[in-house]
């Protein structure tokens, strides 16, 4: 994306000092700083548990900090805000099997104070938009996972959120699907222009789907590295997997995901490529 | 979960309705030759066919059609009155742990009293009629509701509620919307229970009441008069096909509004 993504560019997303301790005891998450600029794709990498998700949560106000603060378009995160919507990895469970697929998406809007139809009709809308057009009076179970991963971005965009957070979205689905969902993903992102937040914990398509690469450190979670995707915007599976930028920022966010030191000269949390 | 294509288990559907036919059929003639043998006295035992002649003439009667409905009323009215209480207790209990601590002691005390050995006490207080049969349908009707409400409660995804509260939903709004359909089903089968509890309680009060009107007061009083077997064991089978029909339909109607479980149940996703 060729976007302007100056100091001056607006922030969508100010995570500061970021903590969560659980009841336990357990420290996922320790002093995070990020900064994410309106319109953004930024991928978040790194170990498996090592607090990618309890990040995302404290974002979606599912989990309250311990300390640090979190502002959603200036406005302090203070319970679950308004123009959010999130992605589970687990579609099964995430969608409702008692609503059909088109009541699903629109059961959010009800927070909207649409009426009835017009639920309905935005429902139907973002099903067509993530090319499920047919798939409204047919029930989650009937369909195949990758397409009920469809419906949970249908609902997450018919809900018209400024931050779209995606946890391990394609975490449960076979190679070709995930590819064809991260294509969605890059597509969507073009024409709605919202900021995606697509936590994962794989290399490639963290470089594939990312404007920027944010990998963290292995529990409890910081921001290990913050890198900028040069990738020309117009991507493809197979052309952008061969480019030798791509292969080379691959191995860049692989060895840091494995606890490598940070590349000299790489920009802090505040990013971008300005 | 794992197979995909559940491979037919048992019987076919005829064949099941075939078998239960062949079973009827059995006892039906067993019965009918012991009480034409003459091995028993005939006023003690009748024949099947005998009960049968009468059942069905029974349907034409109309004093015996109006104890049928005194019956029904109770039980319906019972019912409702306990998926009424039971079902938002039920919520209560099962997502404010603070009320259930507070509540357990009360509940394990009340639940293992038999709801018949009520009866008497509930004759005393409430006299007979519906003041009665309705109270003691609803203390009995209530726990299979109570409890499998709670425990539907305790069956319901967290990421399931996750994802509505990730949209802003609140507490209550997540709980109607997502806990309470999502445990709709095992409170359907609280209900199923239920509702032969509330038949089995609406004729045992009439039976053991003494006087007034309903099925259990025809079946007491036919006990009563000589050569009046036949007419209990016709009311009996009354009771018991209205017990069966009641279930028949509880289970068709549960089977249609919770396809989604049975499917998810059976691994279809």
């Amino acid at each position: 994306m060729e976007r302007p993504q100056t100091e001056k560019a607006k922030e969508m997303l100010q995570i500061t000092g970021l903590t969560h301790s659980y009841a336990d005891g357990h420290r996922a998450i320790d002093g995070l700083d990020l900064t994410v600029p309106d319109g953004q794709l930024l991928s978040i990498v790194g170990p498996s548990g090592c607090g990618k998700s309890t990040l995302l949560r404290c974002i979606a106000g599912l989990l309250r900090p311990t300390s640090g603060t979190l502002t959603l378009n200036g406005a302090p995160i203070n319970g679950v805000p308004d123009d959010l919507a999130v992605v589970f990895q687990d579609y099964s469970r995430s969608l409702f099997p008692w609503l059909t697929v088109r009541d699903n998406v629109a059961l959010p809007l009800r927070r909207r104070g649409m009426s009835r139809k017009e639920r309905r009709a935005a429902a139907q809308e973002a099903l067509a938009s993530v090319g499920l057009p047919d798939a409204g009076r047919k029930y989650p179970w009937q369909l195949s996972g990758g397409m009920q991963q469809r419906v949970s971005i249908a609902r997450a965009l018919a809900y018209r959120p400024s931050l779209l957070l995606m946890d391990e979205p394609f975490g449960s689905v076979d190679a070709q699907t995930r590819e064809d969902l991260e294509d969605l993903v890059l597509q969507v992102h073009r024409t709605q222009k919202i900021t995606i937040l697509l936590v994962t914990h794989d290399i490639d398509e963290s470089v594939y789907v990312g404007d920027r690469v944010v990998v963290l450190n292995r529990s409890p979670a910081r921001v290990h590295a913050d890198l900028p995707v040069g990738l020309p915007s117009g991507r493809d599976q197979i052309e952008t997997r061969g480019l030798p930028q791509f292969v080379q920022l691959r191995a860049e966010v692989g060895r840091l995901v494995r606890g490598g030191a940070k590349v000299p000269g790489a920009a802090p949390a505040s990013g971008g490529r300005g | 979960m794992s197979d995909k294509t559940t491979p037919p288990r048992g019987l076919s559907r005829p064949g099941k309705w075939a078998r239960g036919a062949a079973g009827v059929a059995v006892l039906f003639l067993a019965s009918e030759a012991l009480g034409r043998a003459g091995i028993v006295d005939r006023s003690f035992l009748p024949p099947a066919s005998s009960v049968t002649a009468r059942a069905v003439e029974l349907f034409g009667d109309s004093d015996f059609l109006s104890n049928v409905r005194v019956t029904l009323t109770a039980w319906a009215l019972g019912l409702a009155i306990a998926v009424a209480i039971a079902v938002p207790l039920g919520l209560l209990l099962g997502s404010v742990p603070a009320v259930n601590t507070a509540v357990r002691a009360i509940v394990e005390f009340l639940r293992p009293i038999p709801s018949v050995a009520l009866i008497p006490l509930a004759g005393l207080i409430l006299g007979s009629g519906l003041n009665m049969e309705v109270p003691l349908i609803v203390y009995a009707c209530c726990w299979p509701i109570l409890f499998n409400t709670m425990y539907g409660l305790h069956d319901v995804d967290p990421l399931a509620k996750e994802t509505l509260r990730s949209f802003g939903f609140n507490r209550m709004q997540v709980l109607i919307r997502v806990s309470l359909r999502s445990a709709a089903p095992f409170i359907a089968t609280g209900v199923r229970l239920s509702a032969s509890v509330a038949l089995i309680l609406a004729v045992g009060t009439e039976i053991l009441s003494g006087f007034g009107d309903g099925l259990g007061m025809f079946i007491a009083q036919a006990g009563t008069v000589p050569e009046g077997t036949r007419d209990v064991l016709a009311g009996t089978v009354w009771a018991g096909c209205i017990g069966l029909i009641i279930d028949t339909v509880l289970v068709q109607a549960e089977n249609r509004a919770f396809r989604w479980h049975l499917a998810q149940r059976s691994g279809a996703s």
